[in-house]
């Protein structure tokens, strides 16, 4: 059926939608569209953050979202480490490294769900927030006060980061050795050590995004395989490393799945994140903002 | 002989002796399965194995049978039917267990059925649905109260349609077992005369449900059956709460599965009320029957070591029961044969600590028992609420009826 009201809802909730895929998919951006890393482990970093979130909320009462920003910290010292290993290991040993890479992120994500198998067992786990479980009445439009929670946390994470990637020093730096590695280091700069940092700054993101992931919906520790195709078509189609894009891709997706959703049938909402990226790529192949 | 032939013959005759009191100690008779340790079923898997370890400590602490200790081999499949075929055929062909269980959940005890089909050999199964309709294996026990397979549908609907509801809405994961349940709900409507309005099919991926409840809020529906999977359950009961389902809808709920596990349900806490769901077992007076207050004792104090749900009363007092329905079979037949097994376990009823359970000709219950239950009076992270009886109030089947249906669905949420 057809109807404006609906139609109208469908998109409002879809932009919430969108915004909240921008924030779980930015740091992938960051990793694996600026630096080139095949970082299937991604959504399982992104799985861990939620289940640290938790524990915090768990036991000492924290805001789910203070939580979040409580425990990037420590996610900037896994990236920092995990990169480290990835290098020493893959990368700076020849030329198939994106290959081998993949098998040991596939590696990383594997330990870190069992990890988390045996420390959470399998149960759902969710936090408790004043937000979470109540509406917002627009009329007669309700939306979830989660979803909009998230909505403008990935609004001014997105935001933050595009604008630290370009008027910082470092931000310059970390887009320069995506474009010319060599170059950098002609220019006396240790591409390895900015590369490191980068991959530090997107695995800390993934303490906010954990947050909202569980903000927005129970998490179980295999959560990471609905997330792993979302996030990458969501990378690609924005363009390689653009961070803007990803926001624009992300928007895009929410909104065309929640109106396949609301008024097509539920059975195609998952062809639509691919559909889209082949209709982006085959009529921009840099994706939509790429150079 | 001397003194030194003397002392040697001594010593030969005691290790003679140790010998032969080893071999008078009899194999143990190997119980094998494969259960969901990790993956999406591992919650109730895992509480089914414990509910079987107890039942096998039980037995051997009472001699085991025919004299021979029980002992389990158990592997893990994560989740998945991919693994099962071969797991069951190590047990079978390695490690030349006697009697097979199948593992906890339709999907992966599918491929199972023909193997042991070929083979000739008795299956116990362990809450699958209907995975025997189209193999039709004579030897195949369905451990599960589902009886005949509309039984689900035909309590939630006939309670929608006594409660007024004249249209219904269907909601259903794009999933085997809940594409079986969302068929059977489409012939019972009919049954009914309960024209269906809204009718999705959602893909287990689905992140977020706010658009798809606000699509079927605008079906009007008077009746709501959801058959969602433990991720979804959660998600959907959030979008119902915020967005809301209209003061027309009767009952709301029918076949979610995740909202009888203790972590979900104290999670979800006071969302929860209004809903009727089904279930297996509750903490109802109805539901008490021989040994089932020992078992839940037992059950209690070794879930939190085990790291599985502190309630258990989805699956595994059921994981018990199996394991009772075989050991009253192998004492009755005296045998481990399987053919003798089967003629017994079908031609007899069996007392169990979830009740007397009697089989059909397809290998599942004769008489349903599967409970539709209404929450109630649920607050917020209080999980030892659950084990009071009148949180869960079980409104079908008849004989095991504690209460009256709370309607309309908006007003039993209060």
């Amino acid at each position: 059926m057809f109807s404006l009201d609906l139609l109208r809802d469908a998109v409002v909730l879809g932009l919430l939608l969108g915004c909240f895929y921008a924030a779980v998919s930015v740091g992938l951006s960051i990793s694996f569209g600026l630096l080139d890393v095949p970082q299937v482990a991604h959504p399982a970093f992104l799985v861990l953050a939620s289940y640290g979130v938790y524990l915090c909320n768990d036991w000492y009462d924290i805001d789910p979202l203070l939580a979040g920003l409580l425990i990037s910290p420590l996610f900037f010292v896994i990236g920092l480490i995990t990169y480290r290993l990835y290098y020493e290991t893959f990368e700076r040993r020849g030329s198939d490294a994106a290959v081998r890479g993949i098998a040991f992120f596939f590696g990383v994500a594997f330990i870190i769900e069992v990890l988390i198998i045996l420390q959470f067992g399998v149960d759902q786990r969710s936090v408790s927030a004043a937000y979470i479980g109540k509406a917002w009445r627009l009329g007669d439009l309700r939306i979830p006060m989660r979803q909009l929670v998230a909505f403008a946390v990935a609004l001014a994470l997105t935001i933050s980061l595009a604008t630290y990637l370009s008027k910082t020093f470092m931000g310059r730096a970390i887009r320069a050795v995506a474009q010319d590695e060599e170059g950098l280091r002609l220019m006396g700069a240790n591409p390895v050590r900015v590369k490191q940092f980068a991959f530090g700054i997107a695995t800390a993101v993934l303490g906010i995004a954990g947050a909202l992931l569980i903000i927005v919906a129970p998490v179980d520790p295999t959560l990471d395989r609905v997330y792993i195709g979302r996030t990458f078509c969501v990378v690609v189609m924005a363009g390689l490393g653009s961070i803007t894009g990803t926001l624009a891709a992300a928007l895009i997706l929410g909104v065309a799945e929640s109106i396949v959703l609301t008024m097509f049938g539920a059975s195609w909402a998952p062809a639509i994140s691919f559909a889209l990226l082949l209709g982006v790529l085959a009529v921009r192949p840099q994706g939509l903002l790429g150079r | 002989m001397n003194r030194r032939n003397v002392f040697g013959l001594g010593i030969a005759i005691t290790m003679l002796g140790f010998a032969w009191g080893a071999s008078a100690e009899e194999a143990p008779i190997k119980i094998g399965m494969s259960m969901p340790q990790t993956g999406a079923l591992a919650g109730g898997g895992k509480a089914s194995l414990l509910g079987i370890e107890i039942w096998r400590d039980d037995v051997n602490a009472k001699g085991g049978l025919l004299g021979r200790k029980v002992q389990l081999v158990v592997y893990d499949d994560k989740s998945s039917p991919a693994e099962t075929p071969a797991i069951y055929a190590k047990l079978l062909d390695v490690d030349k267990v006697d009697l097979v269980f199948a593992p906890y959940g339709t999907v992966p005890t599918a491929p199972v059925l023909p193997l042991v089909k070929q083979r000739g050999l008795l299956l116990m199964g362990n809450f699958s649905f209907q995975v025997n309709s189209k193999v039709h294996h004579d030897m195949w026990f369905n451990n599960a109260p589902w009886g005949p397979a509309d039984s689900w549908a035909t309590g939630f609907l006939t309670l929608g349609k006594k409660a007024g509801g004249k249209t219904m809405a269907l909601l259903s994961a794009d999933q085997e077992f809940a594409q079986n349940l969302a068929t059977t709900a489409r012939a019972v409507a009919k049954k009914l005369d309960l024209p269906i309005v809204f009718d999705q099919a959602y893909p287990p991926s689905t992140a977020e449900f706010s658009s798809i409840i606000r699509g079927l809020n605008a079906a009007k529906p008077d009746i709501i059956f959801v058959a969602s999977y433990p991720p979804d359950s959660a998600a959907i009961l959030r979008a119902v709460n915020e967005i809301g389902v209209g003061d027309n809808v009767k009952i709301f709920g029918g076949a979610m599965v995740g909202l009888q596990f203790a972590a979900v349900m104290e999670s979800m806490g006071s969302l929860l009320n209004g809903v009727v769901n089904y279930n297996t077992w509750l903490p109802e007076p109805s539901m008490h029957f021989d040994g089932t207050k020992e078992f839940f004792e037992k059950y209690t104090k070794r879930a939190v070591e085990a790291k599985v749900d502190p309630l258990g009363y989805y699956i595994a007092p059921y994981g018990y029961a199996m394991g009772q329905m075989i050991e009253q079979a192998v004492q009755a037949t005296k045998s481990l044969d399987h053919k003798a097994l089967a003629k017994y376990l079908r031609e007899n009823e069996h007392k169990t600590i979830v009740g007397t359970i009697a089989y059909a000709e397809d290998g599942e219950w004769k008489e349903s028992a599967t409970l539709e239950a209404q929450f109630r009076g649920i607050k917020d992270k209080n999980i030892d609420q659950f084990r009071s009886s009148g949180k869960q109030v079980i409104l079908f089947p008849e004989k095991l009826k504690t209460g009256d249906l709370v309607t309309p669905f908006e007003a039993a949420r209060k």
